[in-house]
């Protein structure tokens, strides 16, 4: 099985059609620079989550490329437009198989 | 100015092995990789990082891009590049129109005091940029465990 954690995400649950709404997603994960050392100078590998995406009803919305510069527990917020009534998708991949997702219903009455 | 006002507070790069440093250089490049031909215009890119950072391990970044947002004129990408962290790329966003706002904020290392660059590129393949500058007394990344 591949590796995993926990994942939050926060956004309202309805929105008027037009409206642009804040999205903040967060994930658990050390996010490991490569470029620390344990004390006997071995140097600690990489461990990075790469790439968040966030489809709405399946189309992708918004993206993201992480680098080590992003700190641990990665946060981002921002922000779409509620199109319609639906079903957001949040995707984290990483390092060594790293993979979570998450998803958020939203009304858009 | 940046470099006086770090002497004068005793402040400079000694809490960082130099090995591990990415240079300006390095940040500048990144850069001109990221623009390829295209020339790079000052504006439109507004980041904000706090000027005096205690601790570079989490330090919120915000970014917006000036842009109307709408199918045929918004913001492609930005890219944020930092001058004085072992690596000079940070992070990427790619909005879409949908995004509504080419807007975001999350939370980033800084190995030393540094200007950080986003670098954005507009629908018509155009490119802007904006900086932000930053103190920061305890340096990201550099700890024992």
């Amino acid at each position: 099985m591949s590796k995993t954690s926990r994942t939050g995400i926060t956004m309202p649950a309805q929105a008027k059609k037009g409206a642009i709404i804040e999205i903040r997603a967060i994930v658990q994960h050390d996010m490991e620079t490569g470029y620390r050392y344990t004390e006997d100078g071995k140097r600690i590998p990489r461990d990075i989550i790469r790439l968040f995406t966030c489809q709405y009803n399946g189309e992708e919305v918004f993206r993201a490329d992480f680098y080590p510069g992003i700190g641990a527990n990665p946060l981002i917020i921002f922000t779409t437009v509620a199109v319609a009534s639906g079903t957001l998708v949040f995707k984290w991949a990483g390092d060594d198989g790293y993979e979570a997702v998450n998803q958020a219903q939203i009304t858009v009455p | 100015m940046c470099m006086s006002a770090l002497g004068l507070l005793g402040l400079s790069s000694w809490m960082v092995p130099s090995l591990t440093m990415a240079k300006k250089p390095e940040a500048m490049e990144a850069i001109a990789k990221i623009i390829g031909s295209s020339t790079i215009r000052d504006g439109r890119v507004n980041l904000v990082i706090p000027p005096l950072v205690e601790s570079g391990n989490l330090v919120v970044l915000k970014l917006s891009i000036e842009s109307p947002m709408t199918a045929n004129d918004y913001v492609k990408s930005v890219h944020v590049i930092s001058e004085a962290n072992p690596s000079p790329n940070m992070f990427t966003a790619y909005f879409t129109p949908r995004s509504g706002r080419a807007q975001l904020t999350t939370r980033v290392r800084l190995a030393d005091s540094q200007r950080v660059w986003a670098i954005a590129q507009m629908s018509d393949g155009s490119f802007f940029r904006g900086y932000a500058d930053t103190l920061v007394t305890l340096s990201a990344c550099t700890e024992m465990i």
